[in-house]
């Protein structure tokens, strides 16, 4: 199953470690990121950003009826977050308690296994969060 | 050697956790004769998303964060292993492009049972005493597989170690290091096999025994110490056992091993075991402590290291504990933990 | 160009698992059910627009617009695709609206159609989030009913929206399908079936999620000066508005508001020059039970955050000031997800025309059609009156 391998490729720097966009003529910051400011437009000067993988859970759901690949994940966390530097993303939420998932709980970044493709396929690894620690 | 070293460290190990009396009511075997037998407790499982990639990631971020230092100073990283996750395709550059890392570097995967991650700490030992290299990772990693039924699947486990050697603002400096190596077919695996084979009660004497022994001796009596010297030693740790007996061997106390044994708790990490010992050592240790850390790979062969502990390592204390990450966990039974460890037929993270 | 654009003719097949029906037999049906409801022959179509957000994932069938042109027996007219996920119905109406407001064509046919049971559960799920982020939605592992469950989970933090109220979404959509023969579901949920049923993305249950639906519909449209000549029972598009946002939801300004529609609402309802008050029914894009709440409040209904309140009141209810979804909306009648934009057309033309049987609301004599794509990146409303 080779599709998709260029494609995943080239979103490693991005999947791997929160490395976004910013742009620098109006500040916005971009994750995921663009090349295209839409403030700005071709006035832009748009420079990478590294974020720092802090953030809080801006919304979250529990999946029970996963896509395929990802059956045996179930029941997993899926939350939108809002990350300290003002961009939204979506992620999986894992080791954490159910108790600890609410809007406005702070989580940071780990790397973890996404999906595999199959039994020959390359592995695709990205950000997932979990519940910070005290 | 003078002035190359630590600079600093981090571990990581799953939170997952089977008890050794889980897994003996399985199998119909007597729980606490294994525990005390081989002293160890319970151990730490991965979870279905996590793989020797995701925890070296996991150290080498926290040994980065630890040694504040610049991730794209980084010239060389090896990560030591005995389950990469591809068995053609490095890890080492997984955790490169995770931790931000220039593509100015060398990299490589290691293999030598337990002790590839020590092996990995030798080779950036040298590139940076060449001038090679300004800091070299080093990481020992492993989500190992034990067998269903036998003793081996009570103590294997998964986690790593992550070390940055060089020679700037050193929390730690590595006096010497010594080696023994021979061809000793102790424990191994062959290709397409899914679980190790080994030798049984060949794995004592003349495995593990002889080659710690050796390497412990060696390294001591070139450098003029005994083990009255040290404040603190550090074996590989299959079991909680054999470390405490190769000490008495050796002639060390039960004072100075005990805090790097982390085994009982976490079960055997593999090529992490000696390296998460160690942190565990140096997250307590103080300015002028010296070390003995020796580890052990089937097939085999012992790295033994001198270390003495700077002034550094009190001012720059690594808050990402080992005994944190021993805390940090939660229990499962023995269905979820083959569910975890693909010991189900079809349970794979896979589309 | 002409002055009104008007609908002469409607047709749909039934909503349901159709196993003896391929996707080409769907359109097909439909497509002539439309013809023979206007009262004219084939041959008078000048050209079509076909709405379908996945035959070339559900069966490797791309280039459909050719297709359908080809097995109506139109082959040799202009036939267009449009795809906007499950806008793609809504789109393939505004297209052909455009298409005869330009002064271009004098009659044209718009279907909508989609055969999603050939494939199983999970591809068809997989296939679906083509709709949402790629890249950075799909890959986590995000489905449809998760994304919209996060807006769920927003809602009611923001407003206290209630999972009762939203289950009363799915309970009066399925009594209104009980009157409706084409519809996929035609039995009545109890407030408690809803709310027990196999949670699928909490807090969404089963009963809160639209089915996977084979369907198609087609309605012809005719320019002024043919529509009154052709038929005296004209429905007129009084507006045609659409509107997109960030495909992805984490890009959205809100999670809890569907900015799409509230922009392509705003739009139509200057166009038509009239208020949401002045709308006498709607048939709107409740996906999911949340989708319905989203969707009155965009449309102007209620105020933001009431959507919950005023569905409990029953105002939403056949009998209600604004009954919404008479025909079951897609919960109950079905998504079929390319068909929907057309079938909400069909629906309302048979309201406004008084053909809407038991479930007729009472003096239809301006209707609102609100289609989304995805999870609110498209968003196509027409208003339609006699």
């Amino acid at each position: 199953m080779a599709k998709g391998i260029a494609l995943h490729w080239r979103l490693i720097p991005r999947r791997y470690t929160l490395l976004g966009t910013e742009c620098r003529s109006c500040g916005e910051k971009f994750f995921p990121p663009r090349q295209l400011c839409p403030n700005c437009r071709r006035g832009a000067k748009i420079k990478e950003f590294k974020f720092s993988g802090n953030g809080e859970i801006y919304s979250y759901t529990i999946v029970h009826s996963p896509p395929k690949g990802f059956e045996f994940m179930k029941p997993y966390v899926l939350a939108v977050i809002k990350l300290d530097e003002g961009p939204l993303l979506t992620a999986q939420i894992v080791d954490s308690k159910p108790e600890d998932i609410e809007i406005g709980r702070k989580v940071e970044m780990v790397f973890r296994k996404v999906i595999a493709d199959g039994d020959s396929g390359i592995i695709r690894y990205a950000y997932k969060f979990r519940v910070k620690r005290e | 050697m003078k002035g190359i070293g630590i600079i600093g460290y981090g571990v990581y190990i799953p939170r997952y956790r089977i008890r050794v009396d889980e897994i003996a009511r399985v199998w119909g075997a007597n729980a606490e004769s294994i525990s005390n037998s081989l002293m160890v407790y319970e151990k730490s499982v991965p979870a279905l998303d996590e793989d020797t990639a995701t925890i070296s990631v996991e150290c080498a971020r926290n040994a980065i964060q630890h040694s504040k230092i610049n991730p794209s100073d980084i010239g060389a990283i090896y990560v030591g292993s005995e389950s990469h996750p591809y068995i053609v395709k490095p890890t080492s550059t997984i955790v490169a492009a995770a931790i931000g890392a220039t593509s100015e570097l060398t990299a490589a995967d290691y293999e030598f049972a337990c002790k590839a991650g020590t092996a990995a700490i030798q080779t950036c030992m040298g590139l940076v005493a060449l001038g090679m290299i300004r800091y070299g990772l080093a990481i020992g990693a492993d989500t190992a597989q034990g067998k269903p039924g036998d003793a081996l699947e009570y103590t294997a486990s998964a986690g790593g170690g992550a070390y940055i050697i060089g020679r700037e603002k050193l929390i730690a400096e590595i006096i010497d290091t010594y080696s023994f190596t021979t061809d000793t077919p102790d424990f191994w695996r062959r290709e397409g096999q899914e679980f190790p084979s080994h030798g049984a009660r060949f794995t004592g004497q003349p495995a593990y025994f002889r080659h710690v022994i050796s390497a412990a001796s060696g390294i001591m009596e070139r450098n003029d110490l005994k083990p009255g010297d040290f404040d603190y030693v550090v074996f590989h740790q299959p079991n909680g056992k054999f470390p405490l007996r190769v000490a008495r061997i050796l002639g060390f106390k039960r004072e100075q091993v005990m805090r790097g044994l982390v085994t009982p708790y976490i079960g055997n990490t593999y090529s992490g075991s000696t390296l998460i010992g160690l942190a565990n050592i140096l997250d307590d240790a103080v300015s002028g402590n010296l070390i003995l850390a020796v580890s052990y790979g089937s097939g085999a062969g012992s790295d033994a290291f001198i270390i003495k502990v700077k002034k550094e390592n009190e001012r720059r204390r690594n808050k990402k504990t080992v005994k944190k990450f021993m805390e940090d966990k939660e229990y499962i039974d023995y269905s979820v933990y083959a569910k975890l460890k693909g010991k189900i037929k079809g349970v794979k993270l896979q589309k | 160009m002409p002055k009104r654009v008007g609908i002469i003719g409607v047709g749909s097949t039934k909503f349901g698992e159709l196993w003896d029906y391929s996707f080409r037999d769907l359109i097909t049906e439909a497509g002539t059910k439309a013809i023979t409801d206007a009262g004219i022959d084939g041959k008078d179509i000048e050209a079509l627009y076909i709405g379908s957000m996945s035959p070339g994932l559900f069966a490797e069938q791309e280039h459909i617009s050719a297709l359908v042109a080809d097995y109506a027996g139109l082959s040799g007219i202009p036939a267009t695709r449009v795809e906007a996920a499950c806008a793609s119905g809504g789109l393939a109406l505004r297209e052909a609206y455009i298409a005869i407001k330009s002064g271009l064509f004098d009659i044209v046919v718009a279907g909508g159609v989609e055969k999603m049971t050939d494939v199983s559960t999970e591809s068809a799920m997989i296939n679906l989030m083509g709709a949402g982020d790629q890249e950075w939605e799909a890959f986590k592992g995000v489905t449809f009913p998760a994304l919209y469950a996060l807006m769920t989970r927003r809602h009611m933090f923001e407003y206290g929206t209630t999972i009762e109220q939203i289950s009363m979404v799915s309970v009066k959509n399925h009594h209104n399908a009980t009157l409706n023969p084409n519809a996929q579901f035609q039995f009545e949920v109890s407030i408690e079936d809803v709310m027990n049923s196999p949670i699928v993305a909490d807090p969404l249950r089963l009963l809160h999620c639209s089915p996977i639906t084979d369907g198609a519909s087609a309605v012809i449209l005719a320019s002024e000066e043919k529509a009154k000549k052709l038929s005296d029972e004209v429905v007129w598009i009084s507006a045609s508005a659409l509107a997109t946002d960030t495909i992805a939801l984490h890009d959205r300004k809100s999670l809890s508001r569907i900015n799409s529609s509230v922009i392509a609402a705003r739009n139509a309802y200057e166009q038509a020059k009239i208020k949401p008050k002045d709308i006498d029914f709607a048939e709107v894009h409740d996906c999911f039970s949340i989708a319905e709440i989203m969707a009155i409040e965009a449309l102007g209904f209620c105020e933001f955050g009431n959507g919950g309140k005023i569905t409990e009141d029953g105002e939403t209810a056949l009998d209600g000031s604004i009954p919404i979804n008479p025909s079951g909306g897609l919960k109950a009648k079905g998504h079929p997800v390319g068909a929907t934009g057309i079938a909400q057309a069909v629906e309302a033309v048979l309201q406004l025309t008084g053909r809407a049987g038991r479930r007729q609301v009472d003096d239809a004599e301006i209707g609102l059609i609100h289609n989304v794509g995805g999870s609110g990146a498209t968003s196509v409303v027409h208003i339609l009156e006699r």
